[in-house]
């Protein structure tokens, strides 16, 4: 299968007037047709601003892009115009994000913000793209779409403008649906349902599909492959079985354990990773997790390793071999 | 004439989308460290602190220069001179010193100013906080007032109860100076027409304290109410307070500024900024140093205290978007 | 939608009530009609008394609010002196509409003598509104779109200048410019006296061209203040996720800020444009002074400086309600924007 996203050594800064944030440090990863994949790691690690670089949704300034590339289709998104990304989006590329509530416009109509993209993209009359919009809502399970259309966000629960959101990404069927971590403001059950749905749109569309979360247990039912970043870099990319079954980076490992099970017993403690994730204030030097990594050795602190490919598709950017303790 | 707008210091970079910056850590800063921060980086408060202090030397240290009776000497032979050496300023229709009347004007433009803060902010905040501590009719009663009082133009008022007054009361001195009575008058006319906008942003600032556990904790060990509201919520509420007094001492000096031009404030021979200006459109072609020099005083005052009360705005309050 | 728009007319009423009362303890207060009414000479004892039997001035003052309200042609008063009232007023109130006589255009009702200047100040309000309104939205937006750049510098620095400005400085700064130094230098200067040339008669060339100083003058502190807070409006507006949600479906920038963006702008937007009018009635009193405007602002100035009581107030009472009115509209046109408070 061939990639249809290929992103190579991106690296975003932010200039703030306390100083540059080294938000994303030279990542490189790709994403296959049909294929989902699931970005894990803590608030700050550069996930959201990766995935908002790729789609050109980075304010600039503060922003800026430093390096790095991403193809699509034989187009470098990070070097295109704002008329040629503007085609992309929404059409072969579409992002839905965290919170419902104000990612929908409040003053407009959801029907207005639906047909919208319809209109712009595929070129239907209003008639067409109300009908459509009318077919999306039930898509996602909004059953009394023909009377709420002329209702406002305000006016629906967080799941179901999370709902409406999905409608609105998928409406112009594109190739890719970003989902920035989707769920995470959402209650539990909600979020199962949610899950389940993109679940289902995704088969039926054959879209490729990047989740981003910071929720290991969402993962394991959704994603084909895993990639694991922490401050700015990737450190571990493998598929999904193997990372649950074989984690290879010390921080991957951590997330495992710190997981609450329901096997645990009474008075076991939860594990949960010693230290504070870098403030990416300075610029990168040695690998970001030394500081809070079990396994740390002399040259984790001197140099960041690079992401290697070990047989089974298993990619690791780490100085130690966990499984022996000793340097690779 | 009020401050409706909000200044974006041209350095601030724009904050980005907040899901970024939720992602990102700033170092942690003190609250008194954040403050004199903004304050400092809004150059154009310093500026305009600055200019204040200029223009109040102006007015105080002048005096050392020129005499009162000085700047109220009349002597119709040199009425309506341009600028010269003598008259750095010109003279006025009948003959006075322009330089030293804005010199003492100034003292009295600025003074009307601050008292009528004064008069303003007790009003207002008394009002504003037993509406917004009391709650319920009290509260609905003051409002209601507050509303209509601000429904009814500022200067309309002024004018009538300027002419109500004028002339009931006797000349005062003060610092060494005789002040006519008017210009008590005029204090406490505009501060008893200004108080509105502190009374609303004080009432909105207690009923949000209120609701904090640490007032019902104060209530319940039975603390009484005028302790609760001048040691526990007014000490909260004061960053709202300190902007809008600062901004208001421009209004005010506008507000004089506005019935003196209309003859109706302030009366002569005692000058202001703004009674210097009346009648001065009568001698545009003539006399252009009549106007423009008291104008461009109270232009400048008027400024430096804006920029001075946005950097406050922004180190104080900076969610806050003034209407 | 109607039921919001019928609340908050009912809300409205108290309100103008109590400005009443207010504005009506102010005239009590500060008018003594007598001293006027018997023209320059001393009114004498006897004419004193019947005037004020006349006049209701003996009455307490909340049957006076009563008469100034609703009238007393359905009460009798005592004309004669004999201690029996006999005689039904002449006063129908301000409720149905009588303002009573001016003191000072003897005998001429109060609105026959507001209504005769009127128009000359709305004309002079309408167009500057206009600027102001459409001013500011394109300055604000312009600069917001071009934030940072040296025309958004220039154009807040001008903006704050000029918003410190008092009236009349700026009234004279341009009369001094555009009329007396044009005039000198030799090319055409705008006329800066009345509505128009009593040579040329009263039409529109003369009008407007009386009109463009007074109007730039009323409208150049409020657009300063408004671009500027347009101008703040519309960047948090545009840092908002739904603009980056919109953004990310493709849609162009252009309709983004127009419809996306103005739309949730125009919120606090009306708010504060609303709360404009006392303003600028304000500033049509300095205005129509200094360029000799026959409008109601010079007519409330004379009229005050010669006690004349109920003029005054009529004045004073039309201006609360047309504030009052204006404060609901917008209240509406908020309501009619924003979704939310409708369905609260």
């Amino acid at each position: 299968m061939d990639a249809v996203l290929q992103v190579n050594d991106l690296a975003v800064h932010f200039l703030t007037p306390e100083g540059t944030v080294y938000a994303v440090n030279g990542i490189s990863f790709s994403l296959d047709n049909s294929e989902t994949l699931a970005v894990v790691g803590e608030s700050g690690c550069g996930k959201s601003v990766t995935m908002l670089s790729i789609l050109g949704l980075v304010p600039i300034p503060p922003g800026k892009i430093v390096k790095g590339n991403a193809m699509y289709q034989e187009m470098d998104l990070l070097h295109s115009t704002e008329a040629q990304l503007e085609l992309i989006r929404g059409k072969e590329i579409s992002m839905i994000f965290q919170d419902p509530m104000t990612s929908l416009n409040p003053v407009l109509t959801i029907k207005k913000q639906i047909t919208e993209s319809l209109q712009r993209h595929m070129g239907l009359d209003m008639e067409k793209a109300t009908q459509q919009a009318i077919a999306l809502l039930n898509q996602v399970g909004l059953s009394d779409a023909q009377q709420r259309l002329n209702d406002y966000p305000h006016q629906f629960s967080g799941g179901m403008r999370q709902r409406v959101m999905i409608a609105m990404a998928l409406a112009c069927m594109p190739r890719i649906l970003i989902a920035d971590e989707p769920t995470t403001a959402l209650d539990v059950t909600i979020q199962a349902q949610i899950v389940e749905l993109v679940i289902a749109l995704r088969d039926r569309l054959g879209m490729a599909m990047i989740w981003i979360t910071h929720d290991l247990g969402v993962v394991a039912g959704l994603a084909d492959r895993v990639i694991v970043m922490y401050g700015g870099c990737i450190v571990e990319e493998a598929p999904v079985t193997q990372v649950y079954e074989n984690p290879r980076h010390p921080y991957t490992m951590a997330l495992l354990a710190a997981l609450p099970r329901a096997d645990l017993r009474r008075n076991q403690r939860l594990k949960s990773i010693p230290g504070a994730p870098p403030t990416l204030h300075a610029e990168l030097r040695g690998c970001p997790f030394a500081p809070r990594c079990d396994f740390a050795i002399d040259h984790c602190w001197s140099e960041n390793p690079s992401l290697q490919t070990t047989p089974s598709e298993h990619k690791i950017a780490c100085w130690v071999d966990v499984q022996t303790g000793k340097a690779r | 004439m009020t401050s409706t707008a909000e200044t974006v210091d041209s350095r601030e970079l724009p904050v980005p989308t907040r899901s970024i910056v939720d992602e990102l850590d700033t170092p942690p800063l003190s609250i008194s460290q954040l403050t004199w921060r903004r304050f400092k980086r809004h150059k154009m408060a310093l500026a305009g602190t600055i200019m204040l202090v200029f223009l109040v030397l102006y007015a105080i240290a002048g005096s050392f220069f020129y005499t009162e009776a000085y700047s109220n000497y009349t002597e119709t032979g040199t009425r309506l001179q341009a600028p010269s050496i003598e008259h750095p300023f010109g003279t006025d229709t009948i003959g006075r010193d322009i330089l030293s009347r804005t010199i003492y004007g100034g003292q009295i433009s600025l003074l009307i100013g601050l008292t009528a803060v004064l008069v303003e902010t007790i009003v207002g905040v008394f009002l504003g906080s037993i509406a917004g501590y009391y709650g319920g009719k009290l509260d609905s009663l003051i409002m209601r007032f507050t509303e209509a009082m601000l429904n009814i133009p500022q200067i309309f008022l002024l004018i009538v109860m300027a002419k109500f007054f004028s002339g009931k009361l006797p000349n005062i001195t003060f610092l060494g100076r005789t002040f006519s009575g008017s210009v008590v008058v005029i204090v406490f006319i505009i501060g008893l027409t200004s108080w509105m906008y502190l009374a609303r942003i004080v009432r909105a600032d207690f009923l949000s304290i209120k609701e904090n556990e640490y007032i019902l904790a104060a209530r319940a060990t039975g603390t009484p109410g005028y302790q609760i509201i001048f040691g526990h919520i007014l000490p909260n509420a004061i960053a709202p307070i300190i902007v809008t007094a600062t901004l208001s001492v421009a209004n005010a000096i506008l507000s004089e500024a506005y019935i003196s031009f209309l003859g109706m404030g302030v009366q002569p021979p005692t000058a202001t900024w703004g009674n210097m200006l009346e009648g001065a459109y009568n001698y545009i072609e003539t006399a252009p140093w009549l106007w423009v020099f008291p104008g461009l005083l109270i232009l400048l005052t008027v400024l430096s205290i804006n920029f001075i009360g946005d950097g406050l705005r922004d180190a104080l309050d900076p969610r806050s978007r003034a209407v | 939608m109607t039921r919001y728009i019928i609340r908050r007319l009912l809300q409205a009423i108290p309100l103008l009530f109590i400005i009443s009362i207010v504005l009506f303890i102010l005239m009590d207060s500060i008018g003594d009609p007598l001293a006027t009414m018997g023209g320059r000479k001393v009114t004498r004892t006897e004419d004193r008394e019947r005037l004020t039997r006349q006049l209701g001035l003996d009455k307490p003052i909340y049957v006076q609010y009563l008469y100034w309200l609703i009238g007393n042609d359905w009460a009798k008063t005592d004309m004669d002196g004999d201690g029996i009232a006999e005689t039904p007023g002449l006063r129908k109130g301000i409720l149905r509409g009588d303002f009573g006589t001016s003191l000072v255009n003897r005998g001429k009702s109060v609105l026959d003598v507001i209504g005769d200047r009127l128009p000359n100040t709305l004309l002079l309000m309408v167009v500057s509104e206009l600027i102001i309104i459409i001013g500011a939205l394109a300055v604000g937006i312009y600069s917001a779109l071009r934030q940072y750049s040296l025309i958004d510098n220039i154009v807040t620095t001008v903006s704050f200048i000029f918003y410190s400005m008092p009236i009349f400085f700026i009234a004279l700064l341009s009369m001094y410019i555009f009329s007396v130094n044009f005039k000198k230098w030799g090319l055409p200067y705008l006329p800066t006296v009345g509505m128009f040339d009593p040579e040329v008669g009263k039409t529109t060339a003369q009008l407007l061209l009386h009109m463009v100083l007074p109007v730039l003058s009323l409208s150049l502190i409020s657009l300063a203040g408004y671009s500027r807070y347009i101008r703040s409006t519309m960047l948090e507006v545009l840092s908002q996720d739904y603009i980056r949600t919109a953004r990310s479906k493709g849609l162009r920038y252009g309709y983004i800020i127009f419809t996306h963006a103005l739309k949730n702008a125009s919120l606090p937007i009306v708010t504060v444009v609303g709360l404009d009018l006392p303003l600028l009635l304000g500033g049509a009193l300095v205005t129509e002074r200094i360029f000799a405007w026959p409008g109601m602002g010079r007519l409330f100035l004379d009229h005050v400086s010669r006690g004349d009581t109920p003029v005054v107030m009529g004045i004073l009472m039309l201006i609360s309600v047309a504030v009052v009115i204006f404060q609901l509209i917008t209240d509406i046109t908020y309501a009619w924007l924003d979704p939310r408070i409708r369905y609260d």
